[in-house]
């Protein structure tokens, strides 16, 4: 096991570096500078500038100037931002994207599980039908237009939720709700599949043949071995979502990263480019060695290399 | 078949009970919570809240570009001067107006700064604030992005030291500005220009507390406590991603008129939400697009501002040849229906304009408007009918029946519409011609359209200082933002003659017919329209007075009045 990580970790090093180095040129074809008012500077005032920011430099000086500083831990400072630190923007932004996201995947997941669960079980049956109706309205129905209803009628109409904001719990129920939607759905239909799959197996039919209690059939063998590919799809899931949704927060006016994301690319911000990049990432490396880990420990058919049987 | 039916029925029932009670359940909490907050709003209270539609970029004076930030500033900061209610520079930091001395063709203007002009520590504001942060605006190795304003407003070398190769360049402290002693700031001026005192209101004539940015060093005005304010309010608390708040400057001069004790301010992108936080007594105030106009229009909350911002077309007469045919700019300049566009696609107080330079912007020497020239546009009279027979000519002369033009327009939905509108308005009116629209996002747009790739292309343009010649300089012949080819001697000749005329009547009828060179001689551009703006308001907050350039507003002398 140990060995199995280590050979993970020298591999994830290196696919690290390769996608900072990608991503540091694929980003030097976008178009324009970085700057704010560029429809209102001369090209002499673009030099200028770009020359106090080091991006007169060839490219590959820059490169190599990013890389020994990110080497260090320094992901430089925001264009935008007049010179705060890339980390400190990260910083003071994921703590609202990984709150939502966190109760968003834990109530969708719980909500999810069960309804899938649930609408196996029960087969062909109101229930079973009923679970894929709402999975398959949380998959169509885009959030924005959930969370743009749910602002309407419970924030304005009827004053039951504040409308937006980040200030306490009450402010984070409305958004859960839309981004728990997608989770709700996602996980139903799979959970739903992979235990009909399940249950039509040998090895349950043997277990009930031994004289196994169904409930201890469900729990023990079931849902168990159901689980495995929700946890292939829950890796991927928990880092999208903990590291913000741009739609979302702009409707609640959530102070998160997803914004950051999607307007550093707009605005040519590179430093913060790449720091969000780097650091979804890492995260979502980090995710999958994880769920990797973890297949082992709840599937006794998959044992890493060093294990002992 | 009947029991499916049943089954579907049963479904949607418990669908919606799955949702009813999920909101439900949730609900509860959120109402307590609510309501204990709006325990605390008393009928009193001199609170305004605000939401800002983007992050403040830079609370750095020399480095600052963009709307949000120069608006914070000049809440929290003051030059010399400050815009008032008329857009009117009036005293600030300056004690009285300046001892004005001509010599050698230079003017040499001696300001007093007030005894009582105090940074939020206490320390005073002192002349070799100003100079510290003018130096720092126009080394190289600081440069402002606005550096090219001390020119602007004629100070002395101001050009040279930011012109690479010139023997000034980067010398500082040839800047024809210094520090007499603690409160005497001495400005000279070599090209005398009517709009100066406004000009020194804009972010980057603004001092900087000199000690104390020193001893920040990098960290200067990077967070709320890294800086130091002059002006009538100071940020009490500044959540980058979030929002910012501001409380009362107590160590301000004029305090004593400033009414509000504290305003929030959020940021909020969407405008379906700002709509709704207005509906809910968030916000005080909110902008509207055309989806909202009808829903408040009527109301005593809604207003309409017209901004002297401009939207036009560039004909690229450089690249395409049929654009360097002027019959057939004439057709796309009638053929345009900007009423259409105005009243329909925008709805928000913009007004369909034949001219360039906009109206209620600024006044000339006898107190008109500049807009009471050719008050109604050029070619006023003018529609459909001429712009066929123009189109006609425009052809004939070009022995072609049919021409393509490439329209570049950004990716925005408005610019998407407005594209579609013009390009439906051009094809239906003009035979044989076919319009392509090039969407690109802004920056891609910014580069295509510098380098000339384009025939047709969507211009806006936002005054830097209230003078017509901010959009007048634009076409000059090497005009850094002309991009379309245009060239006319007349027009460069009167632009740089008004540049230079120092009888102000004979200058203002050289920009008169500079823009009528521009807009009916050459029919250079096609003018669409002048940017409204509608706003929502509650009627409790009083005398937000709004600018028309610089700085969005000021709210120094806002109250709550009949909350």
């Amino acid at each position: 096991m140990g060995r199995y990580i280590g050979g993970r970790v020298v591999s994830m090093i290196i696919t690290f570096l390769i996608i900072a180095s990608l991503t540091f040129f694929l980003m030097k074809l976008l178009p324009g500078t970085p700057f704010n008012n560029q429809e209102k500077l001369t090209d002499t005032q673009i030099v200028q500038l770009n020359e106090k920011y080091g991006l007169n430099d060839p490219v590959a000086v820059q490169y190599f100037n990013y890389m020994k500083n990110l080497f260090v831990g320094d992901l430089g400072v925001s264009f935008q931002q007049d010179g705060r630190e890339v980390s400190t923007i990260i910083g003071e932004r994921i703590g609202a994207s990984a709150y939502l996201g966190f109760q968003s995947i834990v109530l969708g997941t719980i909500i999810g599980l069960f309804l899938g669960i649930i609408a196996a079980l029960r087969h062909n049956s109101f229930l079973d039908y009923g679970t894929m109706v709402i999975a398959v309205l949380g998959i169509s129905i885009p959030n924005f237009v959930i969370a743009g209803l749910m602002q309407y009628w419970l924030g304005v109409k009827w004053g039951l939720l504040p409308v937006a904001y980040w200030d306490g719990f009450a402010y984070t129920i409305m958004p859960t709700i839309a981004i728990a939607s997608i989770v709700v759905a996602t996980i139903a239909r799979f959970m739903r599949t992979e235990m009909l799959e399940v249950l039509g197996q040998d090895y349950i039919t043997t277990a009930k043949a031994k004289g196994l209690s169904s409930t201890a059939v469900v729990i023990r063998h079931t849902i168990r071995n159901a689980s495995i590919p929700i946890i292939t799809i829950m890796g991927p899931l928990v880092v999208a979502l903990m590291t913000g949704t741009l739609v979302i927060e702009q409707i609640f006016v959530i102070p998160g990263l997803g914004e950051k994301f999607v307007n550093s690319i707009m605005t040519n911000d590179f430093p913060i480019i790449m720091g969000t990049t780097l650091f979804y990432s890492l995260l979502f490396i980090v995710v999958i060695l994880l769920v990797d880990v973890m297949y082992g420990i709840i599937d006794p058919r998959i044992r890493l290399a060093g294990g002992k049987d | 078949m009947k029991k499916s039916r049943w089954t579907l029925v049963l479904s949607l029932v418990l669908v919606l009970s799955v949702f009813l009670s999920a909101c439900g359940g949730g609900s509860n909490n959120g109402g307590n919570n609510g309501g204990g907050e709006g325990d605390g709003d008393s009928a009193s209270e001199q609170v305004m809240n605000l939401y800002a539609t983007a992050e403040i970029p830079s609370m750095d004076t020399t480095q600052a570009t963009d709307a949000t930030s120069f608006n914070a500033m000049n809440q929290v900061f003051e030059g010399l001067y400050r815009l008032d209610e008329n857009n009117e520079p009036t005293l600030g930091v300056a004690a009285e107006e300046p001892k004005e001395e001509e010599k050698d063709g230079e003017t040499v203007y001696t300001f007093t700064i007030r005894d009582d002009a105090k940074w939020s520590d206490g320390s005073a504001v002192t002349a070799e604030d100003f100079i510290y942060a003018w130096h720092k605006a126009l080394n190289p190795e600081t440069i402002s992005p606005y550096a090219s304003m001390f020119g602007t407003a004629g100070i002395k070398n101001g050009n040279a030291i930011i012109t690479e190769g010139d023997p000034l360049y980067g010398k500082v402290e040839e800047l024809g500005a210094k520090a007499v002693d603690e409160k005497t700031l001495e400005v000279t001026v070599d090209t005398k220009v009517p709009y100066f005192k406004s000009l020194l209101t804009f972010a980057t004539f603004y001092p900087q507390p000199k000690a104390f940015a020193e001893e920040k060093g990098k960290d200067f005005a990077l967070e709320a406590d890294t800086m130091l304010y002059n002006g009538p309010f100071v940020f009490s608390e500044w959540n980058h991603g979030e929002g910012w708040n501001y409380k009362k400057n107590p160590e301000y001069w004029d305090a004593e008129v400033v009414n509000l004790e504290e305003i929030t301010v959020k940021i909020v992108k969407d405008t379906a939400t700002s709509v709704n936080l207005y509906d809910t007594g968030k916000v005080d105030r909110a902008t509207l697009d055309a989806d909202f106009v009808d829903q408040f229009k009527g109301g005593e909350d809604f207003s309409t501002i017209l901004e002297p911002t401009m939207f036009f077309l560039r004909l690229n007469q450089g690249k395409n040849e049929a654009l360097a045919n002027k019959d057939i700019r004439k057709a796309l300049y009638l053929a345009y229906d900007r009423e259409g566009l105005v009243n329909v696609l925008l709805n928000n107080g913009s007004v369909a304009a034949k001219y360039f330079v906009p109206k209620d912007f600024v006044k000339g020497p006898n107190g008109d408007d500049f807009r009471e020239f050719a008050k109604d546009g050029f070619f006023a009279d003018q529609g459909e009918a001429e712009a066929k027979e123009a189109w006609e000519a425009g052809l004939k002369a070009l022995g072609t029946d049919s021409v393509e033009f490439e329209f570049l327009t950004t990716d925005t939905e408005l610019s998407s519409t407005i594209a579609e509108y013009a390009k439906e308005q051009f094809e239906s009116k003009l035979d044989g011609l076919k319009i392509t629209i090039n969407k690109q996002p802004w920056k891609q747009f910014l580069d295509l359209e510098d380098s000339g790739d384009f025939d047709i292309s969507t211009g806006g343009w936002g005054p830097d200082y209230p003078d017509p010649m901010t959009f007048l300089y634009m076409f000059e012949t090497d005009g850094a933002y002309n991009r379309m080819g245009y060239s006319s001697e007349k027009y460069d000749q009167l632009v740089s003659d008004a540049k230079k005329e120092t009888d102000l009547e004979k200058r203002w009828d050289m920009m008169q017919q500079a823009e009528k060179v521009l807009m009916e001689e050459d029919i250079a551009i096609v003018p669409t329209y002048q940017r409204g703006l509608a706003i929502i308001q509650k009627p409790y907050i009083k005398n937000y007075y709004v600018h028309t350039f610089g700085a969005d507003a000021s709210y120094k002398w806002v109250k709550i009045e009949g909350k």
